[in-house]
């Protein structure tokens, strides 16, 4: 018995140290983001929240030249949520159409082209970003959001994920479908998606994730101030404090900080049943 | 309602695996047709090709003088009721059923008329809102029948749906089905590995072995008058018992044994003598001596088991005995009996080629 809580003691430690590391750094800048300009030059991070909670967070949403010079923050929120909005819509109707011909369409290179697929792994973003570029430039797409989305939307996991998942559905279902006199897109339209729910919800939040934290192709992909994501708005509202001038508005870059990292977590944690489900569901 | 012909069926898979060799079958109108075979014996396979889930290499399946092998399972007018239910997890159980009849594109009001027409008629109709894995094993089992039923179509294709019930269960739903099909007068196949299943249930039963059919016709006929060896020990439960023998130009033999009655037999030729437990019987003057070593008792009737004493033990068939008796004779472990057979109750077969002689 005494051994069990010393156990749990342990247990609870470990994760209370690690939630504290992770989570520290996250609450000092939200702290310091509510404190003025002059309070942060003066006495450096701040531990305890602030008063200035609404008026920097007000400016940096709302007032032009409150973070950029043109651009209001509200504009870069709504610039990323399309980003990872589309990202994660993208991704799932591409990866899941992909997948559902892999798996139930029996056409001879279908296993090669699945392992192609699966090797574009091994080419991230970064690799063929000019050939990339080149072509969203050639098209004139550059400064759009179709631009801005359309070449990342191909994705070998969320393939490799739905596969995985269509060839557990057993196949008799299929078999009925035929029987049932369903075509293959009802098949798609009238099982497989309603099967997939959570498995669709779980792409979706990793995707949505993930394409909130593009930094590099949206950097290279916008010209225009006013099609900045939030999260290249903070690589310049830090480039701005360090050109020097008037007192660096710290707890505005913070601010900004605290607002990127805000939708990400909130979808998790609102939707995280149905991620684990997605994850983890095995009953059919 | 239809017939359905098999012409000179022969599936061979991709990887050269040949599945079914060939089989003709001709089925009436409203017949209960059941394929019966061990695993892997091709009597699946032979059903998914009349349903058109399985390509078929050679030869032709018509349906109402129709030949069917081109055309697409939707449109062959069949259904088909799987092992494992294959119900639709997140529609309704109306969802289930009435989903053939919207991708036939009839009207809402006679599908609904339809779906709770089959549902009454399985008594499914309270569960009709639920999804199907609020269901028991056997209320699953009777969706997916009523998923056949509202289809009416021109043949039920059953692929083994009993297995997966529990024996009280698989009782009840084999007369269900029985009496459905006999009401309906749907023609119908029905694969099972399971004999008794098998029995019950057919009109004319067809043994399958290694994908070509052993012998066909009804029930009683099999069991009494097996063509060959591989359906006389398939068809009976308890099996048939078999003793190896030879002929000897008036006997047959086996090691100390002696049958007489037998003529017409190939002589130096390994034979096999097949006696069904039920025309066994004690008696002093027996032809067979037997120590018995297990009583069965089955409630109206108890099946002894033991050794054969004498007969000689090649390869294989070990020289076990049963007989069935009733429940009031109970003779104890270790006790030796003689048991007497009539031989015109007696089967021989080829060893080798499994033929039936006599």
């Amino acid at each position: 018995m005494s051994n069990i809580n010393w156990r749990i003691i342990l247990n609870h430690t470990i994760l209370l140290i690690g939630v504290i590391f992770m989570s520290l750094p996250v609450w000092v800048a939200f702290s310091t983001s509510t404190h003025s300009a002059e309070t942060i030059l003066r006495e450096g991070l701040q531990f305890w929240p602030g008063t200035n909670f609404i008026g920097t967070y007000r400016e940096v949403l709302f007032e032009q030249g409150g973070v950029m010079k043109s651009v209001l923050g509200i504009t870069m929120l709504k610039n990323s949520m399309i980003l990872g909005i589309g990202f994660a819509i993208g991704k799932v109707i591409v990866s899941m159409l992909a997948a559902y011909a892999i798996v139930y369409f029996r056409f001879r290179l279908a296993t090669p082209l699945f392992w192609i697929i699966f090797l574009t792994l091994l080419l991230p973003l970064e690799v063929r970003i000019i050939p990339s570029y080149e072509v969203v430039a050639g098209l004139g797409l550059l400064d759009t959001n179709f631009g801005l989305i359309v070449p990342l939307i191909a994705s070998a996991t969320g393939t490799f994920y739905f596969r995985q998942f269509f060839k557990s559905i057993p196949e008799e279902l299929l078999e009925a479908a035929r029987l049932d006199g369903a075509t293959p897109w009802r098949f798609f339209v009238d099982i497989l998606i309603p099967l997939s729910k959570t498995m669709i919800a779980a792409i979706l939040i990793i995707m949505f994730v993930v394409g909130w934290n593009q930094y590099l192709w949206p950097l290279i992909m916008t010209t225009k101030e006013e099609n900045y994501t939030l999260v290249i708005g903070i690589k310049q509202i830090y480039q701005i404090l360090s050109e020097g001038g008037e007192l660096p508005q710290y707890q505005k870059a913070f601010a900004l900080t605290i607002l990127a990292t805000l939708p990400p977590v909130l979808v998790v944690l609102f939707f995280q049943n149905w991620f684990v489900k997605g994850l983890v569901e095995s009953e059919k | 309602m239809a017939t359905v012909k098999l012409k000179n069926i022969k599936k061979t898979y991709p990887n050269g695996a040949v599945a079914v060799q060939g089989v003709d079958m001709a089925i009436e109108d409203g017949e209960f047709i059941v394929f019966v075979g061990p695993s892997g014996c091709g009597k699946s396979t032979m059903l998914r090709m009349v349903a058109g889930l399985e390509n078929i290499t050679e030869g032709e399946i018509e349906i109402d003088n129709r030949v069917i092998n081109k055309v697409s399972p939707a449109d062959r007018d069949v259904a088909m009721v799987f092992q494992n239910y294959a119900l639709y997890p997140h529609m309704t159980v109306r969802g289930n059923m009435a989903y053939g009849l919207k991708n036939r594109g009839l009207p809402k009001a006679e599908i609904n008329q339809k779906v709770t027409d089959a549902a009454k008629m399985l008594r499914i109709h309270d569960f009709l809102d639920r999804q199907p894995n609020q269901l028991s094993g056997g209320q699953r089992q009777r969706v997916a029948m009523g998923r056949a039923i509202v289809r009416d179509p021109k043949v039920f294709l059953f692929d083994e749906p009993l297995s997966n019930l529990d024996a009280k269960l698989r009782v009840q739903m084999r007369i269900e089905i029985k009496r459905l099909q006999r009401k309906m007068g749907v023609t119908s196949i029905y694969v099972t590995h399971d004999q008794t299943e098998a029995m019950t249930l057919a009109d004319r039963l067809a043994v399958i072995n290694d994908g070509r059919i052993e012998q066909m016709g009804a029930p009683i006929e099999l069991y009494n008058n097996p063509a060959t060896l591989f359906v006389a020990s398939f068809i009976g439960a308890p099996q048939i018992n078999l003793i190896p023998v030879q002929f000897d130009g008036k006997n047959l033999n086996s090691g100390d044994l002696q049958f007489s009655g037998f003529k017409d037999l190939p002589e130096n030729t390994d034979l096999i003598l097949g006696i069904r437990p039920d025309v066994l019987e004690p008696n002093n003057d027996g032809q067979l001596e037997m120590q018995v070593d297990l009583v069965e008792q089955h409630g109206a009737e108890n099946l002894v088991y033991g050794a054969l004493n004498g007969a000689s033990t090649t390869d294989g068939y070990i020289t076990e005995i049963c007989f069935k008796t009733n429940q009031n004779t109970q003779p104890a472990i270790d006790s030796i009996l003689r048991l007497h057979f009539d031989h015109s109750h007696a089967m021989v077969f080829n060893k080798e080629t499994g033929e039936r002689l006599i």
